[in-house]
């Protein structure tokens, strides 16, 4: 893993506020290796979207926020970018995907514009018919049928699945190097979200996408990640291989998650104690053999 | 579990009711001939996902609004559509959201009384002890009475939904979806008290959810409903070891997992489908 | 209570608006100790003096019958803000209720009260003032209930607006499902959360109060002689341009400065109590 598509090293984040600075992210070490799905895991509160805000470059522009720390996104120096670089970047070559598709679609547009609007920004002189022809293909890898009428409909006439196939597509539609789905379909039922979730894993497999998955749901980081972090009040507390970290959890918060989530095979609720000071215990990394 | 013994009567019970509601062109039936029952002591899950009229059942068995057509019982005793204030009271709620379901201005002690105060629970000048002994029923201390809501965690402030709830001395709890606003950690604490609540207090549960992993260990039966019918109805055993309803296996087939001996267990139940 | 202190005194604007609406006050409720002359708030003659530029002691100048115009606005100010006061105290209550009734309980009740109120609002305000004054006599008591019948629908509107999506939350079911009455939940659940847009308005509408009684007044349908008021000195003034320009720019920046503190400090408080969902 020499060259990585996104590193990020030592990266903190404050907030300046009345009552002086808060640290949000205490120092976050984190590599993505070309065509790797790395997931960024934890609860409300852990610092695992803002993290991704920081590498979308939302987060530079906002006055009260403090950074530090070094971000580097295909081998150039993010925080070197200014903010017009940074932009151009999003939607093309680093794109995302957000928890609620139905509301991150714009209503007042049918679903074609807001494709060639999107695919427009890799190629400027797009013509409309190539547009559509580009959509029609890629809606078809998401596996929508009738993709010429999806394309006339308008984002409220479609439902919650079908917007996040919609949104899938187009957040590949320009090829990027690096997706970011933060807590992707949550807002979506079970058997939805399910179906949306093993479409985006082969379709970024067979497209050789790097992908950073944001999501509180330890099940649905098992099926999808190739690689974990666990992360705990803006600290990564354990990272490692997805089955080598599911398998044999050693950091004492990851393992406080893992038993709390209710198991289909029964066996009750597990008893879990409150917060401990050994959840903030120095960082495990399964890629790092511990001497025996 | 439940024993079964000579069939005692259901605590709660509804006969066929449906719900239909009228928008501005059409009709939308909400929830068709449903039939089930609660017996006391027992944990029910009502789950479905968006539109399965698991919410609308939850509303009807509360009497926030009357079932188009058939009847409801409790205790054997028909339920009229304007309920007196001793039946409100056996029924009681707790809703998904605990960030909603406390009034942001009104202290944790004043959301406590109002049970109290409306049903004339205990003598007037006890009701402050009564306030801290239902905060401690659920692990909180009693100096949480002078807070308000935003100065508290979501998890304990679905405490503190619960403990309204339990003000009441209900019968039976609709649980909606009670944990799925938590974040992992605290949803197993939060199951953990309502379970050992059950115990204790002898509760009644109807417990809606579409998490059906939440389900498998705290219900002791299962209704499954999809679009307005329900389509399943069994023990929780056999409902995650060999379902009878293609909806309620692709339910399992879609419930994110993490160890090995579930993801064993979810293959046999998908591949047993054959032998339906 | 700190915090909102401190954000409150962290913006300029804020800063201002509280110092405006501050000296108003203070000037208001001790006029009786800052004004020079004290017995010029009624009818008092002194034709040695009248119709004087700015000098010592009279630092605003005198009018056409000689009474110091400091005085006579700091009296003014008085006026205006039990008028305001009063109006409000009246308004809010009876606009509350309504919206809260029509917002919460819905069906006919909230299409019987929510529709009279729309007629009220469609009457352009002044217009309906001028309307009560003209049946009335023009007295101060009129003069307050002509303000106050066309200040309550707003008062409704905003009550209906917020108990609306109040009405949506978790805790006012919570509340239906123990059992709760509907005035409880109407008085105590609900009410609470549109405190903090009631008050932001109240502020804002201080400023407007006196300045509508001022026009009242300027159209000569306020507060008579030779009780000091804004408008009507505004309204005298202006025969007068521009040669004795005082009467009229003091009484006007007098208004001014009252409607934009108010004005100012409202705009602060929206931010700060969040009262703009």
């Amino acid at each position: 893993m020499s060259d990585p598509i996104l590193s990020l090293l030592d990266l903190k984040l404050g907030f300046k506020t009345y009552e002086g600075l808060v640290e949000v992210l205490h120092g976050i070490s984190l590599r993505i290796g070309r065509g790797e799905k790395v997931a960024l895991v934890g609860e409300s509160g852990s610092g695992k979207s803002v993290t991704a805000r920081i590498i979308l470059g939302l987060l530079q522009e906002l006055k009260s926020a403090r950074i530090s720390g070094a971000i580097h996104f295909d081998g150039a120096d993010l925080e070197k970018l200014s903010r017009r670089e940074r932009q151009a970047l999003r939607g093309t070559r680093m794109s995302m995907i957000f928890q609620d598709p139905t509301s991150s679609l714009n209503p007042v547009f049918p679903i074609h514009v807001q494709f060639h609007e999107v695919l427009r920004r890799m190629d400027r002189n797009l013509t409309q018919r190539q547009g559509m022809q580009r959509a029609i293909s890629l809606l078809t890898d998401v596996s929508i049928p009738e993709p010429e009428r999806v394309l006339q409909a308008y984002a409220f006439q479609l439902s919650g699945g079908m917007n996040q196939r919609v949104m899938i597509a187009m957040a590949l539609a320009n090829e990027p190097s690096l997706l970011i789905a933060d807590e992707p379909g949550t807002a979506l039922d079970v058997t939805v979200q399910a179906q949306t979730l093993h479409l985006m894993r082969d379709l970024v497999v067979r497209k050789g996408t790097s992908v950073l998955f944001i999501s509180h749901n330890l099940g649905v980081v098992r099926e999808f990640a190739d690689r974990v972090y666990v992360i705990y009040k803006g600290r990564i507390v354990e990272h490692g291989p997805t089955d080598a970290l599911f398998g044999q959890p050693r950091h004492p918060y990851t393992k406080a998650l893992m038993a709390a989530v209710p198991r289909i095979t029964g066996g009750g609720i597990p008893d879990i104690p409150e917060n401990s000071e050994a959840f903030l215990d120095p960082m495990i990394d399964h890629e790092v053999e511990v001497p025996a | 579990m439940i024993e079964k013994t000579a069939e005692p009567v259901p605590v709660l019970e509804a006969r066929n009711i449906s719900k239909t509601f009228k928008a501005a062109t059409h009709e939308v039936r909400a929830l068709d001939g449903v039939s089930l029952s609660v017996a006391r002591g027992e944990c029910l899950a009502i789950v479905g996902e968006s539109g399965s009229g698991k919410t609308t059942l939850a509303n009807m068995l509360l009497g926030i609004y009357p079932p188009s057509a058939g009847e409801m019982f409790l205790d054997g005793q028909m339920l009229p559509t304007r309920r007196s204030l001793p039946l409100r009271r056996a029924i009681q709620l707790v809703q998904q959201n605990p960030l909603s379901s406390l009034n942001p201005r009104r202290t944790i002690g004043a959301s406590l009384r109002l049970a109290l105060d409306v049903h004339d629970i205990g003598a007037r000048q006890e009701r402050k002890t009564r306030v801290a002994a239902l905060l401690d029923e659920v692990g909180l201390p009693a100096e949480f009475a002078s807070r308000y809501p935003s100065a508290l965690s979501g998890g304990q402030r679905q405490r503190v939904a619960i403990a309204r709830a339990l003000a009441c001395e209900p019968e039976i709890l609709v649980l909606d979806e009670p944990t799925s606003a938590l974040d992992v950690l605290v949803q197993a604490r939060v199951l953990r008290l309502l379970d050992e609540l059950r115990h204790r207090k002898a509760l009644t549960y109807v417990f809606i959810t579409h998490d059906l992993a939440v389900v498998r260990n705290i219900a002791d039966r299962v209704a499954v409903f999809e679009r307005g019918i329900m389509v399943e109805m069994a023990d929780t055993e056999t409902i995650f070891t060999n379902p009878g309803n293609a909806y309620t296996r692709s339910l399992i087939g879609a419930i994110p997992i993490i160890t090995d001996e579930e993801e064993a267990l979810r293959k046999t139940v998908l591949e047993n489908k054959s032998a339906h | 209570m700190r915090r909102t202190l401190s954000i409150l005194l962290s913006n300029p604007l804020s800063v201002i608006g509280l110092l405006l609406v501050g000296t108003v006050v203070f000037s208001a409720i001790f006029a009786d100790f800052i004004a020079p002359f004290p017995s010029h708030r009624g009818a008092v003659v002194d034709f040695s003096n009248f119709n004087q530029p700015p000098h010592w002691p009279n630092i605003f100048g005198t009018d056409l019958v000689g009474r110091d115009l400091f005085s006579r606005i700091l009296y003014a100010y008085r006026i205006s803000l039990m008028l305001g006061v009063v109006v409000l105290a009246i308004a809010v209550p009876i606009g509350v209720t309504v919206g809260l009734a029509a917002g919460y309980l819905g069906g006919w009740v909230d299409f019987v009260l929510m529709r009279l109120t729309d007629v009220f609002l469609s009457i352009p305000p002044l217009v309906l003032a001028m309307s009560v004054m003209g049946v009335l006599e023009p007295t101060l008591t009129n003069g307050m209930l002509a303000v106050t019948t066309m200040w309550w629908p707003w008062y409704a509107r905003l009550a209906y607006n917020v108990t609306r999506s109040e009405s949506q939350e978790g805790y006012v079911l919570a509340a239906e499902i123990i059992g709760a009455s509907r005035l409880h939940i109407m008085f105590r659940e609900i009410l609470p959360n549109c405190v903090p847009s009631i008050v932001t308005k109240m502020t804002l509408d201080l400023g407007f109060v006196i300045l509508i009684a001022s026009s009242l007044s300027f159209l000569g349908l306020g507060v008579q002689a030779p009780t000091p008021d804004l408008g009507s000195m505004v309204a005298e003034g202006g025969n007068y341009l521009p040669d004795s320009w005082w009467l009229t720019v003091f009484p006007s920046l007098a208004i001014l400065i009252a409607v934009f503190g108010f004005n100012l400090l409202g705009d602060a408080l929206r931010q700060v109590l969040g009262a703009d969902q």
